[in-house]
């Protein structure tokens, strides 16, 4: 589903403006129906095994076969009426081989027997075998050792799932009463809720079964004026998480107070809308900026995006080799800088990290999608260029010897391949607070929050806005900012970095909807961060009269 | 799936609605298959096929509603699935905008099908993706590509007796040339129903020949300049203010047509003169479904008539709350133009930059439509009438509606994902800052 398909069905209009695309769902199911518990991972296994022998006796040299079942409650409204209800269920299966050098893929929906799993196993290796012969050099696979059978969970506190729909609507009314009462002209507010169970069986020996949960609370208000006919809105402050209905259980330890109030592991929606409203009436009349150089101090709701543009995406080792080059484009950070072992990719403070693992993150799994046990490792290291993010058959291309473990595919109908890996800046390792940084910023900006983002098709040159902005006068926060984007070139940007506040301020956010690929599909991942400084980065006012 | 004939969808969609025992039922039934073919470093990736169908039931008690899917179509499946969306729309808070379903509806004989595109296999699909790959391979440059096809049908009844069907396809195709260098890029894109049309061999060499020529650009200024927008350039920008024409949000006072007072600018001349864009589903060349997702007719219907906003988008709730027509958002647009070729329009340039296309567009202001994004895959400068050299890509930060405003001329209009946009002549486009990328 595209997202201008979503958005009519959703009727949402402007207040989607911060939907990216909206992966295809599956079919709609009753709220009970998302209850229903998984198949039993024996029977899965017996799925599975018809699979790999079917595989094996047409000729495959490696198989695996991803038995998925997915489910998405999304629950959309705006100000006092819920506008839409979807509950989506998506069952099948997927295998992949190789067969006489080449990849081939084939998927069956519905898939209940082992005649369905082996018979896509044999239209697998059909076509790998077709494929062979345009093929211009064999796959070669980084090997992996096979687990047996081992499971994963999210370790969520309360399954979304089970939370009954009505209590969900009345959140998200009245998160728009209070929005509505604090002086918001309009509310949208949507729950996006994700379950993927599946189940990986691949010819290694791994018989991976994992359970993984997404939340998402978002809102949009927009508070207009008649008389001067001006409109501004704001986006909710919340991350998408790698977490269940506890998300949205607030608690005192999760704020982060200050000129507004930002959440870590608990987000209070009806506080952030009554924020919203207010702060959407004051961004009217507030004062637009003045062009020129500033010291950004960048918080870590509007940071995550910046990372995910100008980091993340340009050390996919699929961009940087070509394979992407007809879509979202290839990346700056070539081999050759990779080799030289001193690109200066940042300042000596920036240390960039992928990593599968991390609790709470939307990309967190025990297990990728290719079998590949999940990890931590560095990208950048205080400042210099040290590594992709490389899949099993890409792994020998920087001379490594097993896969990073960021293989995914966003249905069991879709080929996985290599996705963003969670990256996120570490943390300062010296102590400083957000007060203390701001303290020494002479002319700066204090930007909450993520905007309008653009980024060319090598990850050079990029433009991000926010939701809040703040001017920062001989170390004190002033009045709002309106009409604020910033532009600047990866490299310099990341050498512009000064200082970055330790780990007491270090909090993700993230993507639901990240697209990839054409196909396109969608994955979700997170970014983390602590509030950072960069110092003379150009802003531009983007205030115009129509 | 085999495509459903007009008569094997109805007689689908009648059977589901007898076993309704709900006010309102309506139902859309879709099938069909879609095809790609996806290669990279001059070598195939990726192809892939797959067939779908879908029958989605929505029942309706009062103002509730809910929707079943199922992708199987025997009598039990059938009654499952009518009985399921019963009981989701029971269970479904009240919606207080829904609509009660149109009755029967005329409409127009669109000729949106291509029997060559329905036809399409694999081995079409690699003689496409090879007649794109091995110029370049001579040529020692690299083909990244993606073709995509889809053959399908739609149809839609409901127990008022609307009955709507339509079948089409539909083949996209997109190119990018690079010298192994890295330093030039070219671009092609073309898009048609009937896949007789398309041919890969000629759009890559397009690509190619920018991609050679824009090797080693120059960096200009940024700045305000007079650029020539190729229609893949243009058309982003145009669709993204086409979508958003909606007429609740403009009311709501939200929306680039929102004006102070409450007022919005329907009637008011906020283009170039000779500024004209139009939908029309009998169009030829860009052929559109006969209705829209909810059933009404799509018919020929003008949004910018001589600079002049003449129509809004509107949903069936808010065009019954004000009272007017319905008019539903278009598939595709059509902007007029001229007789000129892009030579043409080179030619008569004295000094200005040939843009190729245009790339990660995002808004900036709804307010005043503000956009950003790059140039991409082929930027040059023109002097005197010629393409002097390239030049180093731009970061854009403009609006349409100021763009429309600046307009120097149009060229002969062209189909362009699925819409026809002409080539525009543009006078003090703003280019922000440069980019390195190639």
């Amino acid at each position: 589903m595209k997202r201008r398909d979503f958005l009519q069905l959703s009727g949402l209009g402007i207040g989607a403006a911060m939907l990216p695309n909206i992966p295809v769902m599956g079919n709609n199911v009753s709220y009970e129906a998302l209850l229903n518990g998984s198949m039993d991972v024996a029977v899965k296994k017996r799925l599975a095994d018809a699979a790999l022998n079917a595989a094996k006796s047409k000729g495959a040299t490696y198989t695996d076969i991803r038995i998925g079942r997915y489910l998405n409650q999304f629950v959309v409204t705006r100000e006092d009426k819920v506008q839409n209800i979807v509950n989506t269920e998506s069952y099948g299966v997927g295998v992949r081989v190789i067969a006489d050098g080449c990849w081939g893929f084939a998927a069956v929906v519905d898939a209940k027997s082992e005649a369905d799993t082996a018979r896509a196993a044999e239209e697998a290796v059909a076509i790998a075998k077709a494929n062979a012969k345009l093929m211009k050099e064999p796959v070669s696979l980084a090997p992996q050792k096979g687990f047996g059978e081992v499971s994963w969970k999210t370790p969520i506190v309360k399954n979304a799932f089970e939370v009954p729909i009505q209590e969900k609507v009345d959140l998200l009314l009245g998160v728009n009463d209070a929005a509505i009462k604090n002086g918001a002209n309009y509310v949208n507010s949507i729950l996006f809720l994700v379950n993927e169970q599946k189940y990986f069986a691949s010819s290694d020996g791994s018989y991976v079964d994992q359970d993984v949960h997404r939340t998402w609370p978002i809102f949009n208000v927009t508070c207009i004026d008649p008389k001067s006919g001006k409109f501004e809105t704001r986006n909710a402050l919340s991350a998408p998480m790698g977490m269940g209905y506890e998300y949205l259980q607030t608690n005192p330890k999760d704020k982060i107070t200050g000129v507004t109030t930002r959440y870590n592991k608990g987000y209070d929606m009806l506080e952030d809308a009554i924020a919203a409203a207010q702060q959407a009436k004051a961004k009217l009349s507030a004062k637009s900026v003045e062009a020129g150089k500033y010291d950004l101090v960048l918080d870590p709701s509007h940071l995550w995006l910046t990372i995910h543009e100008s980091v993340g995406h340009p050390l996919e080792l699929d961009r940087v080799l070509g394979y992407e080059a007809n879509f979202a484009g290839t990346s700056f950070a070539t081999l050759d800088k990779w080799q030289s072992k001193n690109f200066n990719y940042g300042s000596k403070e920036v240390t960039l990290f992928a990593d599968k693992t991390q609790v709470g993150s939307l990309g967190a799994v025990g297990w990728d999608d290719e079998g590949v046990k999940t990890k931590k490792w560095d990208l950048v290291k205080d400042g210099t260029l040290v590594n992709y993010q490389a899949i099993r058959d890409q792994a020998h291309i920087i001379g490594e010897k097993e896969s990073h473990g960021c293989c995914y595919a966003d249905s069991w109908s879709s080929v996985q391949f290599q996705r963003m890996a969670n990256v996120s800046l570490a943390p300062g390792r010296t102590p400083l607070s957000v007060e203390e940084m701001i303290k020494d910023v002479k002319k700066g900006i204090y930007i909450i929050g993520d905007g309008s983002f653009s980024i060319d098709q090598q990850r050079y040159n990029f433009q991000f806005g926010g939701q809040l902005y703040y001017e920062i006068k001989d170390g004190k926060i002033g009045e709002m900012l309106k009409d604020v984007a910033y532009q600047s070139n990866t490299q310099e940007f990341w050498n512009s970095c000064s200082k970055i506040c330790d780990d007491r301020d270090y909090r993700l956010g993230g993507s639901f909807f990240d697209g990839k690929g054409q196909p396109s599909q969608s994955s979700a991942v997170s970014h983390g961060s602590s509030t950072a400084r960069f110092d003379g980065v150009n802003v531009i006012n983007t205030g115009r009269k129509i | 799936m085999k495509i459903l004939t007009k008569e094997e969808a109805k007689k689908i969609i009648d059977k589901v609605l007898a076993y309704s025992k709900a006010d309102e039922m309506s139902v859309n039934l879709n099938g069909g298959r879609t095809g790609n073919i996806r290669y990279a470093r001059n070598t195939v990736s990726t192809s892939g096929e797959s067939e779908n169908q879908s029958l989605a039931v929505t029942a309706v008690f009062g103002k509730k509603s809910g929707t079943a899917t199922i992708n199987e179509f025997d009598d039990a499946s059938l009654e499952k699935t009518v009985r399921r969306a019963e009981e989701i729309a029971r269970l479904a808070p009240e919606n207080s905008e829904y609509m009660p379903i149109l009755g029967p509806q005329t409409y127009l004989n669109t000729n949106t099908f291509s029997e060559n595109t329905a036809k399409i296999d694999p081995n079409l699909r690699a003689k496409a993706a090879l007649d794109s790959i091995l110029p370049c391979r001579e040529g020692k440059l690299t083909a990244a590509g993606y073709m995509e096809d889809t053959a399908g049908f739609s149809a839609m009844g409901n127990s008022k007796g609307l009955f709507a069907y339509n079948k089409a396809t539909q083949v996209d195709f997109t190119i990018t040339v690079r010298t192994d260098d890295g330093l030039g890029s070219g671009y092609g894109i073309q898009d048609f129903n009937d896949v007789a049309l398309l041919n890969t061999k000629k759009v890559t060499e397009i690509a190619m020949q920018k991609a050679k020529a824009s090797a080693s650009a120059q960096a200009l200024e940024p700045g305000k300049y007079t650029v020539i927008l190729e229609p893949a350039a243009a058309v982003d920008l145009l669709q993204n203010m086409m979508r958003s024409m909606d007429a609740r949000n403009a009311d709501e006072g939200r929306s680039f047509l929102s004006k102070k007072g409450g007022e919005t600018k329907l009637g008011e001349k906020l283009f170039d003169e000779r500024v004209n864009i139009y939908s029309d589903p009998m169009n030829a060349e860009i052929p559109g479904s006969p209705f829209a997702g909810d059933g009404r007719p799509m018919e020929k219907i003008s949004w910018i008539e001589n600079g002049v906003v003449k129509n809004m988008t509107y949903s069936r709730f808010w065009a019954d709350k004000k009272g007017v027509k319905a008019t539903p958002p278009p598939n595709a647009f059509i902007m007029a133009g001229g007789d000129k070729s892009l030579a043409d329009l080179i030619k008569s340039t004295d000094k200005g930059i040939l843009v190729t296309r245009l790339w990660y567009i995002r808004a900036v202001d709804p307010q005043t439509l503000l956009y950003t994004g790059l140039t991409r895959d082929g930027t040059f400068y023109i002097e005197n009438g010629k393409i002097k050299f390239p030049v180093k890509n731009f970061r854009f930060n403009e609006s349409p509606v100021i763009m429309l405003n600046n307009l120097e001329e149009m060229g002969k209009p062209v189909r362009i994902t699925g819409n026809l946009v002409p080539p525009l002549k543009i006078r003090d486009f703003t280019f922000s800052s440069l980019s390195d990328a190639v």
